[in-house]
Parts: C-alpha cells; structure tokens; sequence
C-alpha cells in the first residue's frame, strides 16, 4: 500500500497551489473544502484564478475579501437563505476582481471541453443574453452541419475550462486514495478537467476499503488516478455542509454575514476563524 | 380555518400551472415554486389514473430524479426532458427579458449586484413551460426595460428556442405572455388586490385580458394538504422558508 498521495493537513495542501494558479470549486454544501480554503487565506496566496462550477458562496466571499483572487468566474454568488455576500459586492465596486460573468451550463460545457482536451465547444442558449456582451471570448458562429438550404442556426462556442487544480472535500478515502464523491458527479468533472488534478481533504481515510472492489461503492468513487494529493481534515466542510455527514452550521454562516459587512468586521472574522486557528493548533 | 396565506395563494397558482407536466425542475432559492411542484405532484399522484411526476428541486437531496451532477439538469432541458422551470429576475421588462445580474451604474460596477445569471441564459430557450415567478410586484422590479438582460425574452431572431416564458406570477396578479406578440396580458388579480394597483405597480405596458377575474384560492381540502405534506417536504431543502410560513409543519 503506497500512500505517497497522502498529506499531513490541509495546509500542506494549500501550499501545493502556487500564486496565480486557476482552481475549480464546486457548489457549497456540495464537498466545498473549507478547511483547504482556510489554509490558502493562512498562506496568503494571490491572484487565483477562481472557477465556480458553477455558481458559489461563502468560499468565494471569504477568498475575494481575503485578497487572494484576481479572476472570478461564475455563474452567481449566492448565500441562498443565509445572506448577502458583501465581500463580493465590495471587491466589484472597488474593481479589485476581474469578473467573468457565466451561465451554469456555460460553466459545465467549458469543463467537459476542459476534460476532452479539446478547445472550444457549441453550446445552446446564450444568444441575446448580455452575458455575451461582457464575454469576447465566447463567440457565435452559424452551425456548420445544419441541413442544406435551412435557415441559418446560429450557436455559440465557449473556449474550454482547463484550471490548475480542482479542490474538494468529501467524507472519505479508500486506502488507495479513491475518493467516495457519491452522485456529486460535478465534483469528478472538476477534477478530470483539472491539469495536475484534485486537492482533496477527507473526513477520514479508511485503510480497511477498497471502493473499487466492488461495482456499487466505484460507481461513486473519483479514481485515484484524478487525485493530486489528499490530507484528512475532519468536519473540512464547516461552516458548510457536508452531504451525509453534517449540517451547514446556520449560527456561524449568518455570524458570518453580520461581520463581513465591513472590511473591519471581515479581518475580525479572519483573525478570529481563519489566522487564530492555526494558533490553536500549533 | 384560517385565512389563505398569500404563500398559499401562490403555492397553489403554481400547483395549477404545472398541470399536465411530467417532470419539472426549481431552481436556486425558490421554496415556493418547489411547494406549488410538490403540490403538482401531489394531485397527479392522487389522480384518475395516477400519474408521476419526476422533480427536481436543487438543493434538496431527496427530491432530485438526477444522478450525473447539477450538470444533468441541462442536458436534461436539452433533450426536452424539462416540462417547466421557474426563473425570476430583480428586473423584468415588458419584452420578459430578465435580469439576474444587476442594476444602476455601469456594469460590473453596478450600484445593486445581485448572485448572477444561474442557469437563466440557457433554459429560458430550451424548457417549454418556463413560469417567471417574483414576489416583489413594484416598479423597481417590473420595468420598461431591464439594466441588463441575462435572458432574453422571446424574439425573432433565429436562435434555437424550443421554449421561453409562459407567463409571470407576483404577489398582485397573473400575467400570460404571448410569445409573436412579445407582451403580458394580465389574466387574473390575487384577492385583496385590484386591477388599478397592478397599473399603479407595473413599469411595462401590458394588455387586459376581456374578463380579469379574481386568482382562484385553494380549497379547504387543498389548504391542509398544504400546510402538512407539502409544508414539511420542502423543508428539506428549505427549514427557514417552512419555519417563518408553516411553523407547525417545521
């Protein structure tokens, strides 16, 4: 059993990710990797290249306020019933991110052109959205395959999504390192897309399993083959919900809200739940 | 029995216009179209004969009929497997263009930002029933013309566009839209409310249907349906939605 994938904490993790780099996250609640998220603010990175597939919250609201994002494209910023993401509204008004303004199946089909390695790909929709406006690289052209003498059946082409690395947390790993994603297929997508892989944090390791012995348990596996590098980091999702596991915390996510108001109140949430941490720890 | 809840009123409106569906999807931040599906759902269910409905209401790990990812959710409007969805918008004109992103100033440094555009971009062409659903009926949100359109409404202009906006339900009233004539038609005003404060509220022209009779209320039987089965479902994915509106059900 060779466990060379197998990291010491979370922030070893992070400390794979240079400046700069282009990461994919998935949708909180849905094997978002908090802990991994914590660590990069701790280790200060710069100028992310932040990928929502397709749409985020809190992880990207804590990593904008934090400075640690240059590019941010999504499909929507959202607290759902939890909120406002201030830090988000700040960094658009303050210009301080550059925003790529996306559509969720936009998001997917970029990804899946990322995972074929092929560079663009058509994709239904979009056209007359201002969206389009705001994109120049995304481009419409008339479909070459349409029956002769029809009308002309303009679509638009998306260049392909290939981030750096793709970063979750799910409830475990196998002894091999596959890691059990369950129906969260979005989470696969972002890893296989990924040029160097996933980052993955686990609840735990389970050196008694084989997910891919069995037809049932690899059906819900990310192979090991996707996965960069893994640490355990347990409840690695809080102050969000991990499906199956545990509950997003409520209390702490509107607490959240309330101190993110302001760039004041947000270093105090920093200091407090980010930096202090790790004082803890050591 | 108490009084019909406007939620109720709207839950029960939305439970009408998905009659006849087979399957059906809610998006983001949408508790009371996933209770007016389940209630859809509920009828078809308890008809003559019985029929399914497959929903998905995201967010909620047990009303999902997908396996592949939020992914799936597209292919699935793609392939015409979607009957209805709901979009909404903090800006909707006349044209049922629709804005999700933002308002004032000049784009991104809009002076209002809303999450963004979802999926609005792709499933206003592809799913037939598209409903248009925002509760907040004022001038601010219904206007002449969006800052930004996400989606746009129904025009000709060749795209591939199986489908688009049947109509628009707010808190006042009911809207039909007519696709060639690319204008809402008002078909019906919630009780308690009037033709004149719909005027007084709209920023778009729109047309009068012939007869604008009052938004029919649910029944008795329907209500307690309602405030029990439906109430607590949704709460799966919606505990704050059931626990301000139907608190004997959280």
């Amino acid at each position: 059993m060779v466990q060379d994938w197998l990291l010491g904490s979370a922030d070893e993790v992070a400390a794979r990710i240079p400046d700069g780099a282009m990461i994919a996250v998935g949708v909180d609640g849905v094997g978002v990797a908090m802990e991994t998220t914590r660590a990069l603010i701790r280790r200060g990175v710069r100028g992310l290249h932040l990928v929502c597939a397709p749409l985020s919250g809190l992880q990207a609201d804590l990593l904008i306020g934090a400075g640690c994002v240059a590019i941010l494209e999504t499909s929507a910023i959202s607290f759902g019933e939890y909120g406002t993401p201030h830090r988000f509204h700040d960094a658009l008004k303050r210009g301080t991110i550059a925003l790529k303004d996306a559509t969720c199946p936009a998001i997917y089909a970029a990804l899946e052109a990322g995972r074929k390695d092929i560079p663009f790909i058509p994709l239904r929709g979009l056209i007359g959205s201002d969206l389009m406006v705001h994109r120049p690289d995304w481009q419409v052209i008339d479909n070459p395959f349409a029956a002769p003498f029809a009308d002309s059946d303009p679509i638009a082409l998306l260049p392909a999504i290939r981030p750096d690395y793709a970063l979750l947390h799910a409830p475990y790993a196998d002894r091999d390192g596959n890691v059990f994603i369950g129906r969260r297929r979005d989470l696969a997508l972002i890893a296989q897309a990924a040029r160097h892989g996933a980052l993955v944090t686990v609840e735990e390791v389970r050196d008694d399993l084989d997910l891919m012995a069995s037809e049932e348990t690899a059906a819900g596996a990310l192979p090991a083959l996707y996965v960069e590098a893994a640490a355990v980091a347990q409840r690695g999702a809080w102050p969000l919900g991990l499906g199956g596991c545990y509950e997003i915390d409520e209390a702490h996510f509107r607490r959240y809200g309330e101190m993110a108001r302001t760039t004041d109140g947000f270093a105090r949430y920093l200091d407090e739940f980010v930096h202090r941490r790790r004082e803890a720890a050591e | 029995m108490t009084e019909v809840s406007r939620q109720e009123l709207l839950i029960h409106s939305i439970a009408h216009l998905l009659e006849g569906c087979r399957s059906v999807a809610v998006g983001a931040s949408s508790p009371i179209p996933g209770a007016g599906a389940l209630l859809a759902r509920h009828w078809a269910a308890s008809g003559t004969p019985p029929r399914r409905m497959f929903l998905t209401i995201l967010g909620s790990p047990r009303h999902n009929a997908m396996t592949g990812g939020g992914v799936e959710l597209f292919d699935m409007a793609a392939q015409g497997r979607v009957d209805a969805f709901f979009l909404g918008g903090g800006q909707i004109d006349g044209e049922a263009n629709i804005n999700l992103v933002g308002a004032g100033g000049a784009y991104p440094q809009t002076a209002v930002r809303w999450p963004g555009s979802f999926g609005s971009a792709y499933l206003y062409f592809l799913v037939p029933r598209v409903i248009l659903f925002r509760e907040e009926h004022t001038r601010r949100v219904m206007v002449p013309r969006v800052d930004f359109i996400s989606a746009p409404g129904p025009r000709p202009d060749g795209v591939w566009r199986p489908g688009g906006p049947i109509g628009l339900l707010t808190n006042l009233c009911w809207f039909s839209f007519d696709k060639t004539r690319r204008r809402f038609t008002l078909e019906t005003v919630h009780p308690g409310h009037s033709l004149d404060e719909v005027r007084d509220h709209t920023g778009f022209d729109f047309d009068i249907a012939p007869r604008v009779p009052e938004t029919a209320a649910p029944d008795a039987a329907t209500l307690a349906i309602i405030r029990g089965p439906i109430a607590r479902e949704i709460g799966d994915a919606y505990p704050r939605f059931v626990a301000q509106v139907f608190p004997d059900a959280a």
